[in-house]
């Protein structure tokens, strides 16, 4: 019997919720309004991509998101840099440097996503700060050059309303536990945008069911503590959430140290339904200059190495027990 | 009778919503790995410092007093009081181990991770002050200990880098941004993710998630309880004001909390101004430190506070000549407290607190924290508005800053400078 999750809960009105097994062995999920859970239920399993946006140049960006999505990946997060990257390891922070040190904003980071028509839906990664600033201090910018700051309380809807008109389909905060998570899942449902949540090997129990009730989309599983970063192995803390998560019908992605075909298949192989991919990516951009046509090749050449990785991990995975 | 279980739940779910924020200040705004651990360490807070369970507070009090030095003595002063004819009282917190407030709540810190049973102990300094606290309250209860500093920091407060090496304790440059306090922050903060399981994280001031604010906050009260107890024993009555310094806000909480209650004490937390109040947003620099007096609301290590921050959102370097006080946020209470009127946010510039730092070395003989130097300086230029009675908190010894004052001295006319060649000879 599956665990209550935000899908379950909302498509049950009346009816048990149906799983049944796909004939390619993918398991069926709840059905839903998602384009992300479709995406992940479409292609499972899927591989979902991150890169920072303005590394080293919005329009690099733009040549890049568009190589993922020639290469196969099925969900696309762009990092929205922020200053204070807590959760990130070296190579991600670097990456969000260079961004900032090209002058990206978050003004200019909606252009860019409105420019963008990619199959893969897009989602952004930020931290919780820039979507509290985000908004009427932006827009009044021009106007108000040496005007005291405006004093009105920081509020997440101008931030969320923009995403929904860019077409953003979901939104990850690294640093938001499901506690603080209130106005932001509100604001979320209004415009029909996913709110995703990290699962760390650290959650368990209480704090797993809240978290589950909250997610949308997918549950962003932490592969290992720490930071974000290449490693060269899958953690065992992989197997262990993947189990603890098995029972909630909504799609399981691990991120946080994936880097090579091999690891995404063998977290698929231990479960999973997606794999996430940043690090590994942000090296491939590191180790070019902006506007360098070779750095998109070897972006796409990357993506179908961890996509055909991912199918693997499915084809060796055993048949999931019938219901 | 028959519902008092039901009571008693309803009664405990309220307790800790409150207490999580300071109205809408404060919260826990940290990666999901991390929140299991201040879990767990609320869960201790609540047991062994707000209940006393196993005598921890007790324990925590005499070792206070046997190896910090506590009770500090709350000193009138001669020179001051004259020269500005009203009593001045200096709280001599520079006198505690280690020479500044920090060892009160590095101690009750690294004794709670040792109930709470954790093997390894990190924290972040900025002025090297917190960093060398930890390190002695490390030594002392026998953890091992690990403290991330900015490479500026590291540069600039050369002294405590090798007390805190003398302790035991692994120093870690952080080489990130302008290497200061909220890089050493962000650093110390990667490396608890990682290894939250085994260590506790000793964090440096009022700031962080909660129970943080909390938690440092009660263990520095005692600066104020102390302070408010000996001026009624010395004065015969409450003081009109109290000052204290602010950069994160622990000594200024320390100072405040038991006065917060008594309404007719002003309070005032007086800011590093830097050179100037304003801020460039097109470089992200602030030459100051004023986050309560010209912050914005906004999320930074944890909390929702008051911060040094662009219209985007990007928080920005700041700036002090005082290391200490050199940060873009402020505790999540602070901005409660300024919120509601109960606490004055004022400042003065690194010109003010170097003049207050010569003026204190020269009148009273004793050399201030280039920190506490700036509650001086606030006492030099607005003394009219403080009343009769006032206690200034001298949060640390300057012996740190002495390179930092000549050098910064030498590039100034200051009032109350001594000829400064004469340390060339």
């Amino acid at each position: 019997m599956s665990r209550e999750t935000r899908a379950s809960r909302s498509e049950r009105t009346g009816n048990e919720v149906t799983r049944e097994l796909r004939a390619d062995g993918g398991e069926q999920l709840a059905t839903t309004d998602s384009d992300i859970e479709a995406a992940i239920r479409e292609n499972h399993p899927a591989l979902i991509t991150y890169i920072t946006a303005g590394d080293p140049s919005l329009e690099d960006t733009k040549a890049y998101v568009e190589a993922l999505d020639r290469g196969g990946a099925d969900l696309i997060e762009l990092g929205l840099p922020f200053s204070e990257p807590t959760a990130e390891g070296p190579t991600i922070q670097a990456a969000i440097n260079r961004a900032l040190d090209a002058g990206t904003t978050p003004g200019q980071f909606f252009d860019l996503v409105d420019d963008l028509s990619t199959e893969a839906p897009l989602l952004v990664m930020t931290y919780y700060n820039m979507i509290l600033q985000y908004g009427p201090s932006e827009a009044s910018r021009a106007s108000k050059a040496g005007a005291a700051k405006p004093q009105n309380k920081p509020d997440v809807r101008p931030f969320v309303e923009r995403a929904a008109d860019a077409g953003l389909s979901g939104i990850i905060v690294p640093d938001l536990p499901a506690e603080e998570a209130g106005p932001l899942r509100d604001a979320c449902d209004d415009h029909d945008i996913d709110l995703v949540f990290i699962v760390a090997p650290t959650t368990e129990g209480e704090r797993l069911d809240r978290i589950m009730s909250q997610v949308s989309g997918f549950a962003y599983v932490q592969a290992r503590l720490g930071t974000t970063g290449a490693r060269a192995d899958v953690s065992n803390a992989t197997h262990d959430s993947l189990t603890r998560l098995a029972d909630y019908d909504v799609p399981k992605a691990v991120g946080f140290g994936v880097s090579e075909g091999d690891h995404a298949a063998e977290i698929v192989d231990a479960g999973a339904d997606g794999v996430i991919v940043g690090s590994a990516l942000v090296d491939i951009i590191a180790n070019h200059g902006a506007g360098d046509a070779p750095a998109a090749d070897e972006l796409e050449a990357k993506v179908r190495e961890l996509k055909q990785g991912a199918r693997r991990g499915r084809e060796e995975a055993p048949e999931p027990e019938q219901p | 009778m028959s519902n008092t279980e039901s009571d008693h739940v309803d009664a405990s779910a309220d307790r800790t919503d409150r207490e999580r924020t300071f109205g809408d200040y404060g919260g826990q705004y940290v990666p999901e790995a991390l929140m299991p651990a201040l879990q767990e360490l609320e869960d201790a807070y609540e047991r062994y410092v707000l209940e006393n369970e196993d005598g921890f507070m007790d324990e925590f009090s005499e070792r206070m007093r046997d190896f910090g030095g506590r009770p500090t003595p709350l000193q009138r002063t001669d020179r001051l009081s004259e020269r500005y004819d009203r009593e001045i009282y200096l709280k001599r917190e520079d006198l505690v181990h280690g020479g500044a407030h920090k060892l009160n709540n590095a101690l009750g810190q690294v004794l709670l991770a040792k109930y709470m049973g954790k093997e390894r102990i990190i924290a972040e300094t900025g002025a090297g002050q917190h960093g060398t606290a930890t390190a002695m309250a490390a030594a002392h209860l026998d953890m091992p200990c690990e403290i991330y500093m900015g490479r500026t920091d590291v540069n600039r407060q050369r002294p405590n880098v090798y007390r805190m090496r003398m302790n035991g304790a692994a120093v870690n440059p952080v080489e990130a941004g302008s290497g200061t306090l909220k890089e050493a922050i962000n650093e110390t903060l990667r490396d608890w993710a990682t290894t939250v399981e085994n260590t506790h994280y000793v964090i440096g001031s009022v700031v962080g998630p909660h129970p943080f604010p909390r938690l440092v906050r009660d263990f520095q009260s005692v600066i104020g309880a102390e302070a408010r107890e000996q001026i009624q024993e010395q004065a015969g009555r409450l003081p009109d004001s109290v000052v204290a310094c602010a950069g994160g806000g622990s000594n200024t909480m320390g100072a405040f909390h038991e006065f917060v209650p008594d309404e007719s004490v002003d309070l005032y937390a007086v800011e590093a101004g830097g050179s100037s109040l304003d801020i460039d947003e097109k470089e992200g620099v602030a030459p100051n430190s004023a986050t309560l007096s010209t912050g914005t609301d906004g999320v930074l290590h944890g909390a929702l506070t008051k911060l040094l921050q662009t219209d985007d959102g990007q928080i920005v370097e700041s700036h002090s000549v005082s290391a200490g006080l050199d940060y873009a946020g402020v505790g999540p209470e602070l901005s409660r407290l300024v919120e509601t009127g109960r606490v004055t946010p004022t400042s003065v510039d690194d010109e003010a607190a170097l003049n207050g730092f010569h003026r204190l070395s020269n009148l009273e003989g004793i050399i201030p924290a280039l920190e506490s130097s700036h509650a001086l300086g606030y006492l030099e230029e607005n003394y009219e508005e403080l009343g009769d009675l006032v206690v200034v908190n001298v949060s640390g010894r300057g012996d740190k800053d002495l390179e930092t004052v000549l050098e910064e001295t030498e590039k100034r006319d200051l009032d109350a400078a001594p000829d400064v060649e004469v340390f060339d000879a």
